[in-house]
């Protein structure tokens, strides 16, 4: 097996050209490096070299949903888009609202070796928004638990909201709102609006999500907690968010690909794959979200990566289920939707999709190309410009809303601890990750 | 026409022919045999995921005139209430032979979802998905506003300066959204009137007139025709009006409204009526009721659709 | 491709001439004669034949009528869907009445085949008759016209246009070939 990796030419985010040495699972050193005899040279020219990326919100569907993803599909689906740690939301079956549930998602993800996959916790028991989940033994248990979330429902009891902000700041933890009023969105389908009532679907008013927004900002304020906010997508939300920031209220917040760059008009089309929570708004919120990105209101993009088989796609608007697999794509939609427009530069990427999602969630060590840091790398190159096509799919599900789109960029490599996961574009099979990662802990181990 | 989904896609031109057309069909539904051999061969399937006596009977006849087999599959008692997926339903269609699928869908977009799949190449029409549309119903209201207005000279007539007023519960109704883009695209002016929770999120953006209130929209507007729609009581559990009382005292055509309206003007519904909540029964009888005329024309009207559908060569096919 | 004309206007107007007086003369007079125009041209000539029976045989009885095909022609599949045309039956029916179907062009015969059906519809009419100003040849069915203004062997490829004053401004046969 090689361990030493030297990568060649690669454009580090700020702008600057190096090379890069890998050895033993840690970057070693930058600059320009003669290649040490045994090693791997990949050619990075023309390739951004970005932190290995993070998402804080992904939905493995692994204990309960095999069908749709598994932790080690979804973890190869997160090395072909270039991510290194994914967090695990909490609704699988059962839910993850115990020690033992987290643990066992905590080693599938170790077993993969694809990525660091980190459980997030329920907030409440079965996510049914009436009783606190074990928080403490989440947080205690090997899984280390630092953000619970009931997302896919809102904590919609504010009494409940605030003992939860409170009680996770004893374990250092952040609660990650799904902001949806329940009673406001019985039932809807779509971004309500004048194309809602025109196509004949349920309207999801923009309010659902504000409203509940300011009231968890207020709480948080009032208890003097951390609180973070899953997916905004209107130009409301960002209203709210900035307001509180420039309050001092310890908000973060997060935006989705997606939300980035489509819009409800797609909704014309009753095709399932466009059906997501939250839904597809307006063009003027889109641009809101960008903006927002642009001048860090918004703190993070994240996938919200739901993977669903095809028959919860392919029928009638209204069965269908919410979601879309977004890790394999979620780069180059960056790149169309705010490199490409000049928002935001790699720099920014690297923050928004590194960096402080990993200090969001508390993971140590990641977010950052330095020498001495652990060896999380992609390699994306921004010349490119294809149609997304369902190969370019690494998880189970194909519920794509990309396909047969023209996206710009496409993540070359992804190293993670040291070792390839993505390969000049192809995932490495599980059996050569597998084996990678036993080395690398049994490494650890022996230091 | 490859499939007939909604009225919004309709041209000028288009709705007229097929106005045109039925009044050809209505014609030959005053002869001693009434029925044309022009859809023999074909076969027809009445697919209704909803109950809708009325409407199922209609396309029946329509498309029995038109000697066509007519296979009658509804939800109730078959597999589709089992949990078969839409998707194996019309594999099941396409298996079978079907050249038409008319389709009645609680949920919106169903029909439209069957059109662009490739689950099936038969001509889809809509009769009625959710809060969407229902193209048909519309044309035959169209159909009956020009009958009553142009007479025998109706063929190749628009709706030109007509004024309809739609009363009711716009905010679920397929049929008060078919008519608002069929009646724009052949010139008639289109009156919302509803209570504020009744009308579309969103409709100020619809080339309507929106109006909470009935006595001013009648008094000032003196529409020619007045359409009823439909309360159904469910609303009312919904918190979208309080009670019946209140509704019907406020937006029903009510004996006094009715007889301050004009002589000449037309009173519609699409049926069925609850008399005496959004209409009350001298409207509802008298000569300037359509109610009956409605379900006449229907047959024509969707004996020309599926005339327009499944007679000529495939599109696109 | 070249055009020529075949018909001008004194010419079609002699052949309806003539095409009357047969008419006439065959059923010994008006006598439960009805003259049903097929859409759209057999509809104008049906007109005129009538005008000048009328001229010759004045009855108060609505002599002429048209009856529509559309829904009775067995190639609607093989084309673009078509449009219908009115139909119009004069009053007192068709039973017992003696037809004449008049129509521009007899070629194949399927159009009068579903004429034949049409007319099933109204009633027992005592005999049909066919008139046709040009019958082209190339039947398909063993359909054969009463009355003709004029034979006119052609190829298949070529192309029969009748063009009359009330929808085209001008009275006219040409065949394009």
């Amino acid at each position: 097996m090689i361990d030493t990796i030297l990568i060649t030419g690669a454009t580090l985010p700020g702008g600057s050209q190096s090379d890069i040495l890998v050895a033993g699972g840690v970057i070693r050193e930058l600059g320009s490096i003669a290649a040490p005899a045994g090693s791997r040279r990949i050619d990075a020219a023309g390739l951004v070299a970005l932190p290995g990326l993070v998402d804080l919100h992904t939905h493995l569907r692994e204990p309960g949903f095999e069908q749709s993803e598994t932790v080690l599909t979804g973890s190869q689906a997160a090395a072909a888009g270039g991510f290194t740690s994914i967090f695990a939301m909490a609704n699988t079956l059962p839910v993850a609202d115990t020690a033992g549930v987290v643990e066992q998602v905590l080693s599938l993800g170790q077993q993969a070796g694809y990525a660091t996959v980190r459980p997030i916790g329920a907030v409440t028991r079965g996510l049914l928004g009436e009783q606190l989940s074990e928080i403490g033994a989440m947080a205690h248990s090997r899984a280390a638990v630092r953000v619970f979330s009931d997302d896919g429902k809102c904590v919609h009891d504010s009494l409940l909201m605030r003992r939860a902000l409170e009680y996770v700041s004893s374990f250092d933890g952040v609660i990650a709102q799904h902001a949806q009023d329940p009673r406001l969105t019985e039932a809807a389908q779509m971004n309500e609006g004048s194309l809602s009532s025109e196509l004949g679907l349920k309207g999801w008013p923009a309010v659902a999500e504000e409203s509940i927004i300011a009231r968890d900002v207020l709480l948080a304020e009032h208890v003097g907690a951390r609180l973070h906010i899953c997916h905004l997508s209107t130009a409301g939300s960002v209203e709210v968010i900035r307001w509180a920031k420039a309050r001092g209220i310890r908000v973060t917040a997060e935006a989705t690909p997606h939300h980035l760059l489509l819009t409800e008009d797609l909704v014309r089309s009753y095709d399932a794959r466009y059906k997501v929570n939250p839904p597809l708004r307006r063009d003027e919120d889109v641009l809101a979200l960008r903006a927002a990105i642009a001048d860090g209101t918004i703190d993070i993009i994240a996938t919200d990566h739901a993977p669903h088989p095809s028959e919860s796609k392919e029928c009638e608007w209204d069965s269908a289920a919410f979601g879309m697999v977004g890790l394999e794509s979620a780069l180059s939609v960056v790149q169309t939707a705010l490199v490409d427009t000049n928002l935001v530069g790699w720099n920014d990427v690297a923050r928004l999709l590194s960096a402080t999602p990993a200090a969001i969630g508390g993971l140590i060590g990641a977010g950052a190309i330095r020498a001495g840091a652990a060896a999380d790398i992609t390699l994306h190159d921004p010349s490119t410009s294809s149609v997304f096509d369902v190969t370019d799919l690494a998880g189970k599900s194909v519920n794509s809303p990309y396909l047969g789109r023209q996206l710009s960029g496409s993540v070359r490599y992804t190293l993670h601890n040291g070792y390839l996961t993505l390969d000049d574009g192809l995932v490495v099979p599980a059996e050569v990750v597998a084996a990678s990662a036993r080395a690398g802990s049994q490494m650890e181990m022996g230091e | 026409m490859r499939h007939l989904l909604s009225t919004k896609n309709l041209s000028r031109d288009e709705a007229i022919l097929l106005l045109d057309i039925a009044e050809d069909m209505s014609d030959t539904q005053l002869r001693e045999v009434k029925k044309l051999p022009t859809l023999r061969g074909k076969t027809v399937v009445n697919l209704f995921f909803e109950d809708s006596t009325r409407t199922r009977v209609s396309f029946e006849a329509a498309a029995k005139r038109l000697s066509a087999d007519v296979i009658n599959f509804s939800a109730k008692g078959s597999s589709v209430s089992k949990g078969e997926s839409l998707k194996d339903t019309a594999q099941t269609l396409a298996a079978i032979g079907a050249d038409g699928v008319i389709i009645r869908h609680a949920a919106s977009g169903a029909p439209q979802r069957l059109a662009e799949s490739r689950w099936i190449d038969a001509g889809i029409l809509n009769a009625g998905d959710g809060t969407h549309e229902h193209p048909t119903q519309a044309l035959l209201d169209a159909f009956t506003m020009r009958r009553r207005i142009h007479g025998d000279a109706s063929r190749g007539k628009d709706l030109d300066g007509i004024s309809v007023a739609i009363v009711g519960d716009i905010t679920h109704s397929r049929v008060a959204r078919s008519n608002l883009w069929l009646l724009r695209t052949l010139g008639a002016h289109v009156t919302f009137v509803a209570p504020a929770t009744l009308i579309p999120f969103g409709a100020a953006e619809w080339p309507a007139t929106i109006s909470y209130d009935l006595d001013q929209t009648l008094s000032e507007g003196r529409p020619d025709v007045v359409m009823l729609l439909r309360i159904q009581a469910e609303r009312m559990d919904a918190a979208f009006f309080p009670n019946e009382r209140e509704y019907s005292r406020w937006w029903g055509l009510d004996d006094e409204r009715f007889a301050a309206m004009r002589s000449d003007s037309i009173v519609m519904h699409p049926g069925p009526m609850n008399r005496g909540l959004e209409i009350s029964s001298t409207a509802a009888d008298s000569a300037q009721s359509t109610v009956l005329e409605q379900v006449t024309n229907g047959v024509s009207v969707r004996m020309a659709a599926l005339y327009m559908l499944l007679a000529g060569e495939r599109e696109g096919a | 491709m070249s055009t020529r004309v075949v018909l001008q206007q004194a010419d079609i107007t002699r052949a309806l001439t003539r095409i009357s007086h047969e008419i006439l003369e065959s059923n010994r007079g008006t006598d439960n004669l009805v003259i049903l125009g097929i859409p759209t041209r057999g509809v104008l000539l049906g007109q005129r034949i009538a005008g000048i029976i009328q001229g010759i045989e004045p009855t108060e009885r609505q002599l002429v009528g048209q009856i529509d095909v559309t829904m009775y022609r067995d190639d609607l599949a093989s084309h673009p869907t078509r449009t219908s045309s009115p139909t119009d039956i004069p009053v007192g029916g068709i039973e017992g009445a003696t037809i004449v179907l008049v129509d521009d062009v007899l070629y194949s015969g399927r159009t009068i085949r579903a004429a034949l059906d049409a007319l099933a519809d109204f009633g027992r009419p005592r005999a049909v008759r066919l008139a046709a100003l040009i019958d082209r040849g190339h039947r398909e069915l063993p359909i054969r016209a009463d009355f003709i203004g004029k034979n006119l062997p052609s190829a298949v490829s070529e192309r029969i246009n009748v063009r009359l004053q009330e929808l085209d401004g001008v009275d006219e046969v040409t065949i394009d070939s």
